[in-house]
């Protein structure tokens, strides 16, 4: 069965995160999924033509988090997936280190394919969390989500 | 009191990540910014931007939002999560 909380689901964090965690706890909702499709974001080294060396994440704690969970919630509504779950990192990430994961899991695979796509873009579009790029020249806010 | 956050780019032009002010009663958003714009003078070019969100006890806000005694206030710039 499908958790009713986002009990370990949603999360936000500083440390690194465990993809095949995450994989294994949305697989534990049912036998009956067929396909888990994760999106897992992480540190490019370039942003509009400045070379960046490190990003920092902030979040409003606790909209964040409620944000995110929202997300999960209107996922399971909207779409015919069984389970759902969000990790997004905060702090400090160096490049090449993952910021995001989102792992959805159906019985068949274009479920959960468009959860997936819709929640990253929902995320992008309602959860208060902000990235600072360091570059050579200093270190900017990016202002908006491309 | 009526606490304010500031987050990412707004924090760094508040000089400040918490401001708390008294009011008398409830207040509409439009006269919370006048106070902002008085007391930080630095926010007064953006905090009427569209692209800075408010949001009132964590939950979006609408441009003709009251608030009261003992609401939290967030001023949003875009985010950039993911």
């Amino acid at each position: 069965m499908r958790a009713k909380t986002a009990e370990g689901l949603v999360k936000i964090q500083e440390k690194p995160f465990s993809i095949e965690e995450a994989v294994t706890k949305v697989k534990a909702a049912s036998k009956g999924i067929g396909a888990v499709v994760t999106f897992l974001g992480t540190a490019r080294d370039f942003s509009k033509g400045s070379v960046i060396t490190g990003l920092d994440f902030e979040h409003y704690p606790g909209m964040a988090e409620k944000k995110l969970k929202d997300i999960r919630e209107r996922a399971l509504k909207n779409f015919d997936i069984i389970e759902m779950a969000i990790v997004h990192r905060t702090g400090r990430i160096e490049i090449g280190e993952d910021i995001v994961l989102i792992a959805a899991a159906s019985a068949h695979r274009n479920d959960a394919f468009m959860a997936c796509e819709w929640a990253i873009t929902e995320l992008k579009r309602t959860t208060p969390i902000w990235k600072r790029e360091t570059t050579k020249s200093g270190e900017v806010w990016v202002s908006e989500t491309p | 009191m009526i606490t304010v956050r500031f987050f990412a780019m707004l924090k760094g032009l508040a000089k400040a990540e918490v401001k708390e002010y008294n009011v008398s009663g409830p207040i509409r958003l439009e006269e919370l910014k006048g106070m902002l714009k008085k007391d930080l003078p630095a926010l007064a070019g953006v905090l009427d931007s569209r692209s800075i969100l408010v949001s009132i006890n964590q939950e979006f806000a609408a441009k003709d939002a009251v608030i009261k005694d003992g609401d939290e206030v967030g001023l949003l710039p875009p985010f950039s999560g993911g």
